[in-house]
């Protein structure tokens, strides 16, 4: 008997699926051998891969010479962050949209980041004011650390302004979030108004966005803020599928919406206040790749989820690859890379296929 | 209420907001078997009722019990195997295709059923809703009709799926024809009435007063958010019935096999303006 085409259609989309997990997996392992090979020290990829294989089954007999510490120490930390950062926000951007149902949802708008932003710069700023008098210089974690309490707490207010007798309404959080994302934005820019040349040029960088920062202290701090939201993503899939018909019908079809919308802020909050800590802003992912994976697979969030994590992944990896060739040695901050490639990218997307913002 | 054991009944079910009573002690009883059509002007408080049913709005008094238990303790996964919901609206975030969003049904409800018992489902419900031709356009793309038909099969997914957990259940259907063209009015109507024939208790708010006293083993009649007449709709409807909720002055015909009372507006145009 000939395949129904029903059934063509559905092991069709199967396929797509699979292929592209394993394509992108593929892919990204491969980005991320590359990138640890460039820098001031090239070193080529198939050693790169012999000193990873190595460190892994401990055959310490391969590793000697300096380039084993550049990539040990140095490189892998580094691209291991971006890895971790880039999948983060992409798969923040992703859930942010299926939750609020809105295709342009992004971190940046329910003001997470501009709440870590106004912390960090906060940090920046009155931080020096405060210690002038003492001989202390500014501790280096308070920056990171100041920017994670920011967005969390910004977070926390937006969802309690939102949420009435047990029920978390999304469009009074949106909107709720641009106003606080619009204060916020206000008062960091009334803190760069104060500051000095030297805090200008750090609030500016900052701003930005850098993987320079990255170290195996740094990345055990920032992975376990990070990795539950990836780890969670299968559980949260389902969830999201269902809410894409709305809140009412979602709770028609058996699913916990409120537990769903807290664990997903909660996830998104802790992950993206870590990203930007401990990278700076960072622009464009949240929103270019899970848009991205919805035109070549569609929205299905068991697939997108995953495939926003990967290409989150690769995108800021390969920013970041560029931001240091660039200007070599000098290096770019990485939001400009991402945003120099996200925005015209994304256009070019609208103008090929305008459905994207169909709703 | 000729049932003695209904699978969902409110008894003295109110419902408020914005200082608005919407719904006021409102009782009655879903039987199995039995599709119950329920009628009304609009704002009449039709579609707040059956929210309050499905245990989307919590009554601000009274109370309802499904298959025995207090609608309130009975959490949502449980509550998705017992009923199944095709609301008024339905829009979609993104753009996902027919078969999917029918899938949807069958997604939470059937996570213990193996993979093929859930494609075969979703299938039979496309092909059973007549749309299965459909099934890999993007549900934007197709027509609100076509839309809705659609929703239709994702709710029968679920009420299929649900059939392996709970035995005893409800369907409930938000002016489910409004988009559809005659022929498609009378199928899911038949459909309705067949799943009804199962064992399925089935809710049905509609307009068409014609095809609700045709299809309904029960008519409930709403006005002001009260039920005012409730009963076999060849003994609910009448006359002054009309007048007084539907502020029209018409006269209801008798059809000859059945009995069954029917309308022609082509009596309003006929009369000299008042």
């Amino acid at each position: 008997m000939a395949p129904s085409p029903l059934a063509t259609l559905i092991t069709g989309r199967r396929r797509v699926g699979a292929l592209a997990l394993a394509g992108l997996t593929l892919a990204c392992l491969l980005l991320a051998i590359v990138a640890i090979g460039q820098g001031a020290i090239s070193i080529a990829p198939g050693r790169v891969a012999e000193i990873l294989i190595a460190r892994l089954t401990g055959d310490a007999t391969l590793l000697e010479g300096r380039d084993v510490l550049v990539v040990l120490n140095i490189r892998l930390p580094r691209v291991l962050l971006g890895l971790l950062v880039g999948a983060g926000l992409a798969v923040s951007g992703a859930l942010m949209q299926g939750l609020f149902r809105n295709p342009l949802a992004d971190p940046g708008l329910v003001g997470v980041s501009s709440g870590a932003a106004l912390a960090a710069a906060a940090t920046i700023v009155l931080g020096d004011r405060f210690l002038a008098g003492t001989m202390m210089k500014l501790p280096f974690a308070l920056l990171p650390a100041g920017a994670f309490c920011g967005g969390l707490a910004s977070t926390l207010a937006l969802y309690l302004i939102a949420t009435r007798g047990g029920r978390t309404s999304v469009a009074t959080m949106l909107l709720a979030g641009v106003a606080l994302g619009a204060l916020a934005g206000a008062l960091t820019g009334l803190l760069a108004f104060v500051s000095d040349d030297r805090q200008l040029r750090d609030l500016t960088f900052w701003s930005l966005g850098s993987l320079g920062g990255a170290s195996w202290t740094k990345l055990s701090a920032v992975a376990p803020i990070i990795l539950p939201l990836l780890l969670l993503m299968p559980l949260l899939a389902r969830g999201l599928n269902g809410l894409m018909l709305g809140e009412a019908e979602a709770y028609h079809l058996g699913i916990p919406v409120q537990r769903i919308k807290a664990l997903a802020i909660l996830l998104v909050a802790l992950a993206v206040g870590a990203s930007v800590a401990s990278a700076g802003m960072i622009g464009f992912v949240g929103i270019v790749v899970p848009h991205l994976i919805r035109l070549s697979v569609g929205p299905d969030h068991r697939l997108l989820l995953p495939l926003s994590a990967l290409g989150g992944a690769m995108l800021l990896v390969g920013a970041d690859i560029a931001a240091r060739l660039i200007v070599a040695p000098a290096e770019l901050p990485i939001g400009i890379v991402t945003a120099t490639i996200g925005a015209p990218f994304f256009l070019w997307l609208l103008l090929r296929r305008t459905s994207v913002l169909d709703v | 209420m000729s049932d003695p054991m209904p699978i969902l009944s409110s008894h003295g079910v109110s419902f408020a907001a914005g200082g608005r009573r919407l719904v006021a002690e409102a009782s009655l009883g879903l039987a199995g078997g039995m599709t119950t059509i329920l009628i009304g002007p609009n704002g009449a408080g039709k579609s707040t009722l059956l929210k309050l049913l499905t245990g989307e709005l919590k009554p601000v008094g009274g109370h309802i019990e499904i298959a025995g238990a207090p609608l309130g303790t009975v959490p949502a996964w449980r509550l998705a195997c017992l009923r199944s919901v095709m609301a008024q609206h339905a829009r979609l975030a993104f753009p996902f295709s027919a078969y999917e969003v029918a899938r949807l049904g069958v997604d939470g409800v059937g996570r213990a059923l193996t993979r093929q018992r859930r494609e075969a489902i979703v299938a039979e419900s496309l092909a059973a809703a007549g749309v299965i031709d459909l099934a890999g356009r993007r549900y934007q793309t197709l027509s609100g009709g076509e839309q809705q038909r659609v929703q239709f099969a994702r709710v029968l997914c679920q009420l299929e799926a649900g059939r392996s957990i709970a035995e005893r259940q409800v369907l409930f259907l938000d002016e489910p024809i409004a988009s559809l063209d005659l022929c498609h009015q009378l199928a899911l109507l038949d459909m309705a009435r067949s799943i009804a024939a199962r064992g399925v208790a089935v809710l049905i708010v509609l307009h068409d007063l014609n095809l609700a006293v045709t299809y309904a083993d029960h008519l409930v009649v709403m006005d002001q958010g009260r039920i005012i007449a409730q009963g076999p709709p060849a003994r609910t409807l009448d006359d002054a019935l009309l007048r007084q909720v539907f502020k029209v002055d018409l006269t209801l015909s008798r059809a000859p096999a059945p009995g069954l009372p029917f309308l022609l507006p082509q009596q309003h145009r006929a009369r000299p303006a008042a």
